[in-house]
């Protein structure tokens, strides 16, 4: 069975080491990892706008991409995976054609911990990282897709990673996609939320599980000249450190 | 402080701008944190132990029915309310509904009206017009009746005055009730100031309920099969409102119409659990007409108001319809983010949250245009929703929308993205160009429009950098998966039964207590 890496445009352009991460987890787990050529967006920009006409053209070729594959796709961003899955019936809503299509890569398509989780049976990648952090629910995740058993499964399986409560865990990080351009007052204020949690925790690093989120919070957090670091669930579920190994 | 500057809802401006200036008032913003997470609270409070999931799948299946059958249910309605000596009426829109209204009371004899608290009545201005025709009107729900003399319209539709604090409550009734609270509460007893503010209203209002001769109300649920009003409230102002007075009035839009009590039921056991973390409201009120033969309390005379304004367009729409389910509960507002950190008049009219940026869809000339856009997509409304009304999903809708409204200059960028997205060698190559133009994305600052939005952004983060993208990382990267895979598979098959930890041979650093390189 071969796994598609399905790789959203943030994580091509500008952070590369979260696809490198999830590949080597999936390797790892067994999985023959490809990289489908071709692929460029899935159109979220242009479906968030509400730019439809020029959202399905996009559309049209992420399916052209990913349709014909045999086996599972496989992507690190739950906004992606929901955008194909929840927004693609939207914009084609009258394209019974198109709708069907949809239906058919929808149903062997995966955010990278649901894939994991619930399709490998895998919790324990056999990572382990020794380090204080806290888990920032992103919306995209816990709510679009309802995934909030399957990261946390995999993060309490990391040996040495004490996860710290986080307060206002699941609440909103400001980025909203678009939303922090053209409200900036509201995401500045929401993202100065999210970090004052972020800093009151003690954590050394938060962890998330949406590239948009990781930036906006990587981001804030390098402004304020923090130290704490900031990573996608793939780069904690990679790592691996040799004082860990006894054999 | 005194009335200060009265808060209300202009559409003028954007909503980045409104929002500005909320976000400026910390005090609102600390008023705003504490009661969205009191009312939020509350609400889970309220549903602990209950099978929450059930009891929303029923209340939004009522409601999705009762549109379904709204046209027969109405006529229902009308046919049991005149049996029962009600006067119906029918607004297509918010002038018709004022129109009908003024004409009851100049019919009635009417000097001074009593309300009960009334989204809908704000939603047309209905004040205004007895204002203007010399007709006293008061505001007898307490956050109402402050939001009077303030001048402010609500921000809130449960708590409709919450943007105002015991500072201000004590500086309005002093200017405008000719009372005031003494000051300070004891140490020992912080909500004092808070009873006597109480107090000097129920004193204020219980003259203007004795000497009313007509109250004006909404309703919650309307009921088709017995021609019944519920109304739901915690501080008997509507009981007084409709029993004192000779004259009740209900303004009801026509959605609100469920088939029957059983239904009425179904959505009693969600809203005031969802509204207010209440098993049920104080004073739960079943008007079935007015007060018969021989009977003391009530008023003499009953009219109900149905009112359209922009419903029936709204429920012929397959998609938007869903915005009709709403109970008018505020579960959605208490759990928005940008409604707690921007507050109910930041939207610009009279409704505000998820569901006010939805109810703009209803096309009323007073609703501001941008609300589609002021939604980060978070769905924690949809989570709190007792009818589970998919309110992210509903906003993308409205921009859809919007986006048929524009010019084509303003579909070349669009347009330019998709032709980009659908060709990879030029998505490769613009690619190419800017991280090798401007890896930093400084010089994109300069570009006009985004680079502004761009240069705004980066006030508060760092921006990231255009790196050497995965796709050009692959190969490399292919083939020590190979080469591992290949190891693996020799070291499991080999002499030794070793357990390997799945990784041996690729130690990376900690991400988190070294410094990887980017």
């Amino acid at each position: 069975m071969t796994t598609h890496l399905f790789i959203p445009c943030l994580v091509e352009q500008c952070l590369p080491e979260t696809g490198e991460a999830m590949a080597r987890v999936l390797a790892r787990q067994g999985c023959r990892v490809e990289l489908p050529s071709g692929q460029t967006c899935c159109g979220q920009p242009l479906y968030k706008t509400g730019d439809w006409t020029e959202a399905r053209r996009a559309a049209l070729y992420w399916l052209d991409v990913f349709e014909a594959l045999d086996g599972h796709i496989v992507s690190p961003s739950a906004s992606c995976v929901a955008t194909v899955r929840k927004g693609y019936p939207r914009i084609f809503a009258d394209d019974s054609a198109a709708l069907a299509r949809v239906a058919t890569v929808s149903a062997h398509l995966f955010e990278f911990t649901e894939y994991l989780v619930d399709v490998l049976g895998v919790t324990d990648t056999g990572a382990s990282l020794q380090a204080s952090a806290v888990y920032h629910e992103s919306c995209q995740t816990a709510r679009a897709l309802g995934l909030r058993r399957q990261p946390r499964a995999l993060l309490d399986a990391v040996d040495g990673l004490a996860l710290l409560p986080l307060h206002g865990q699941d609440e909103c990080c400001g980025f909203g996609g678009t939303f922090s351009f053209d409200n900036p007052t509201v995401s500045d204020a929401l993202l100065a939320d999210k970090l004052d949690a972020v800093e009151a925790s003690g954590a050394e690093a938060v962890i998330t599980a949406e590239p948009s989120c990781l930036l906006n919070i990587r981001g804030g957090l390098e402004k304020r000249g923090s130290r704490v670091k900031t990573l996608h669930i793939a780069e904690v579920l990679d790592s691996v450190e040799e004082a860990r190994h006894n054999g | 402080m005194g009335s200060g500057m009265n808060k209300s809802n202009t559409p003028g401006g954007s909503f980045e701008d409104r929002s500005r200036e909320a976000c400026a008032d910390g005090r609102l913003r600390g008023i705003l944190r504490d009661a969205v997470r009191h009312f939020s609270g509350r609400r889970t409070a309220a549903f602990e132990g209950l099978d929450v999931q059930s009891l929303r799948d029923a209340a939004r299946e009522v409601r999705t029915r009762a549109l379904a059958c709204l046209p027969e249910s109405l006529r229902r309605f009308e046919q049991k309310a005149l049996a029962l000596g009600i006067h119906v009426h029918w607004a297509r829109n918010g002038s018709e509904a004022r129109d009908i209204l003024l004409r009851i009371a100049r019919d009635g004899g009417v000097r001074r009206i009593v309300k009960g608290k009334s989204m809908l009545s704000e939603e047309i201005g209905l004040n205004h017009a007895f204002e203007a025709a010399d007709i006293e009107v008061t505001e007898t729900d307490l956050g109402e009746f402050i939001n009077q003399l303030a001048g402010d319209t609500p921000s809130h539709m449960i708590a409709p005055s919450l943007h105002h604090d015991r500072r201000s409550v004590a500086g309005l009734f002093a200017e405008h009730v000719g009372e005031t609270s003494s000051g300070d509460s004891p140490v020992d007893d912080p909500d004092a100031e808070i009873r006597e503010q109480t107090a000097i209203a129920r004193r204020a209002l219980r003259r203007r309920f004795l000497e009313a001769d007509m109250g004006i109300t909404g309703a919650n649920i309307a009921v088709a099969e017995t021609g019944s009003l519920f109304l739901v409230e915690n501080e008997g102002n509507i009981r007084l409102s409709t029993t004192l007075p000779r004259i009740h009035a209900a303004l009801v839009s026509i959605e609100k119409i469920v088939p029957t009590l059983e239904d009425a039921a179904r959505l009693m056991a969600v809203l005031p659990r969802s509204a207010a973390g209440q098993t049920l409201s104080s004073y739960t009120s079943v008007f079935t007409g007015p007060a018969r033969e021989g009977e003391i309390d009530g008023a003499r005379e009953m009219h109900v108001v149905l009112l359209d304004n922009g419903r029936s367009k709204l429920l012929a729409d397959p998609v938007l319809r869903e915005i009709l389910l709403c109970l008018r509960c505020s579960a959605c507002l208490n759990a928005c983010p940008v409604y707690r950190t921007a507050g109910g008049h930041s939207y610009g009219w009279v409704y505000s949250g998820p569901i006010g940026s939805l109810l703009t869809a209803l096309d009323l000339p007073e609703a501001p245009k941008d609300l589609a856009f002021a939604c980060t997509q978070c769905r924690a409304c949809t989570d709190a929703c007792p009818v589970q009304i998919d309110h992210a999903s509903l906003h993308l809708h409205l921009r859809e929308r919007l986006t048929r409204e524009k010019t084509p200059a303003r579909h070349i960028a669009p347009a330019a993205l998709a032709a980009v997205y659908a060709r990879p060698a030029l998505y490769r190559a613009s690619a190419w160009v800017a991280r090798t133009a401007d890896p930093k994305l400084s010089r994109a600052r300069r570009i006009p429009v985004f680079g502004r939005k761009l240069s705004r952004w980066a006030e508060a983060r760092e921006l990231p950098a255009l790196r050497l993208p995965f796709s050009k990382r692959w190969a490399r990267l292919r083939a020590v998966l190979d080469s591992e895979a290949a190891a693996a598979s020799v070291m499991k098959n080999g002499p030794k039964a070793t357990e390997l930890r799945p990784s041996q041979g690729c130690e990376r650093p900690n991400p988190v207590s070294e410094e990887v390189s980017r």
